[in-house]
């Protein structure tokens, strides 16, 4: 990389890095969500 | 009753209020001398090496001593449940948030501005900047009284929005630090503040004009 | 006319619609960032002034470009919501105010990173770059206030505000370049007419952007469906398309 490798690779390990996260965060939100609604459905269910 | 008389009740109100509390109204005060006493202290510099940083540490100060006021802004009366009779009041909700807004500003910005002398010799400011000064922490404290306003709406009757209010409030107002420390700083140095504190007026124009919809309208939000 | 409009508002079609959408931008991001990035480090020619290191430009750019789109997105969907009481349009400005923020994160650090060898310092108090910091604070400042309340229509409606309020530093990072003398350089890419670079650099530069902007949107639309999930747990709808 010409001599910048040591900037070059950290911005793309990090911006790298942040796709990622936003991938499991967002798949993680999604699943709470799912069985935070599964779990009321339940809930409300049994109360009939 | 015309809105006119409706602000002078409000703002009349809020100084008396204000006045019977001496020291609720004497702490941000006080603390705007601490504050920026501690900075030379921690800094260990000349006099003459101070006035460097004198604008930036003078404007820091006032910024979180105001931060401090701005809590009550809203907070006694929502508590006591008398926003809530303004809001009833068949008044326009953004008229009593003016006069609420400016009653607070005559209560701490002013204040600030007057004691700001005091600070400006301790830090070592020549008396030449003075008047530069005053412009851009009169126009400055305006501006925050105003954004505060919007932040103390949002933050109304949130457990530890003290908090949250700075958070809110200090990113929207480092343009008006940036400028104000700006024109002090190019009066010290002999520059011509002109610039920066037309900008400074032209923030403050913007902000009192807007702010005060935005406010009632989080008022209204926060209230409901 | 406007029955495709109360469509747009109602919360199983925009949970379905972000259910079918999110592979096909998924696949779109995978292939324009595929492309952006291999072209862009192996096969654009290095920058006569700045060597390799220019080579940030394309992750730096789109982050940064994100971090404003999804501030923008942040508030008009606040608007939406606050306006036209479309509770969507809450969903979607909470969906999309953590992304953008990790992409203001992004776009931060990468530019800090680039400033070392080109500026020789990894910070500067110039008006782009405080502007953007100042992006930042008002996405942690927006997530921190609609997390505040009890209620989370009143979190929603005064995070709307605040988002609103906040937009007018939008136009402020993105014209500062233009209206003062910043270390940060001008527009590059926006030009209309020709371009400052040449086609090599330029074609990996836009397909990450579009890379970005796909995978935004499939994230988006992820965070989306679990926030229409969570405001709407006690609807009718909820039961079948959960259990399918």
């Amino acid at each position: 990389m010409g001599g910048y490798a040591r900037f070059v690779w950290p911005c793309y390990a990090f911006v790298f890095g942040v796709l990622a996260w936003n991938l499991w965060a967002a798949a993680r939100y999604q699943a709470e969500a799912r069985k935070r609604a599964l779990r009321s459905l339940a809930m409300s269910g049994d109360e009939r | 009753m015309s809105a006119t008389r409706a602000m002078i009740l409000v703002v009349a109100r809020e100084l008396r209020l204000s006045f019977r509390r001496p020291d609720q109204l004497l702490q941000p005060l006080v603390f705007f001398l601490i504050v920026t006493t501690l900075f030379p202290l921690g800094l260990n510099l000349q006099l003459s090496l101070l006035k460097d940083m004198a604008p930036g540490v003078l404007w820091t100060a006032a910024l979180l001593s105001s931060l401090l006021s701005l809590e009550s802004l809203f907070k006694g009366d929502a508590d006591d449940g008398t926003l809530e009779q303004l809001v009833l009041s068949g008044h326009s909700l953004t008229v009593i948030v003016i006069a609420k807004t400016a009653a607070h500003w005559l209560l701490s910005g002013a204040a600030l501005v007057l004691a700001s002398p005091l600070v400006a010799i301790a830090l070592g400011i020549p008396v030449a900047a003075f008047g530069t000064m005053f412009a851009s922490l009169v126009l400055g404290t305006m501006t925050l009284s105003w954004l505060g306003s919007i932040g103390a709406a949002l933050t109304v009757g949130l457990k530890r929005g003290n908090v949250l209010l700075s958070l809110i409030v200090l990113p929207l107002a480092m343009p008006m630090l940036i400028f104000g420390a700006g024109a002090t700083d190019r009066a010290i140095s002999g520059m011509s503040p002109a610039g920066a504190l037309y900008f400074l007026g032209s923030l403050c124009l913007f902000t009192c004009t807007l702010a005060p919809f935005a406010a009632s309208a989080a008022l209204r939000i926060t209230l409901e | 006319m406007w029955t495709w409009f109360y469509r747009l508002a109602s919360p199983p079609f925009v949970y379905r619609t972000a259910g079918t959408l999110t592979p096909w931008f998924m696949a779109a991001a995978a292939v324009a960032i595929g492309y952006g990035t291999i072209a862009g480090l192996l096969f654009a020619p290095p920058d006569y002034q700045q060597g390799d290191a220019f080579r940030i430009i394309y992750v730096h750019a789109p982050s940064a470009w994100l971090s404003l789109f999804a501030y923008t997105t942040l508030a008009v969907a606040g608007a939406i919501g606050l306006i036209w009481r479309i509770k969507m349009g809450h969903a979607v400005s909470a969906a999309t105010a953590p992304i953008g923020a990790s992409f203001t994160l992004a776009a931060l650090l990468t530019g800090s990173l680039w400033g070392r060898p080109m500026w020789g310092t990894y910070w500067a108090w110039d008006p782009r770059l405080t502007s953007e910091l100042i992006l930042l604070f008002l996405y942690v400042g927006v997530m921190s206030l609609r997390a505040a309340f009890d209620d989370p229509g009143r979190g929603d409606r005064a995070a709307a505000l605040l988002g609103i309020v906040g937009v007018v530093n939008v136009p402020i990072i993105h014209y500062s370049v233009v209206w003062w003398n910043s270390l940060h350089q001008g527009a590059t890419v926006a030009k209309i007419g020709k371009p400052a670079m040449p086609g090599s650099m330029l074609w990996p530069l836009l397909a990450m952007f579009l890379g970005f902007m796909c995978f935004y949107g499939a994230v988006l639309c992820m965070r989306l469906r679990g926030e229409v999930l969570n405001r709407e747990r006690q609807s009718a709808w909820v039961r079948e398309a959960i259990q399918s």
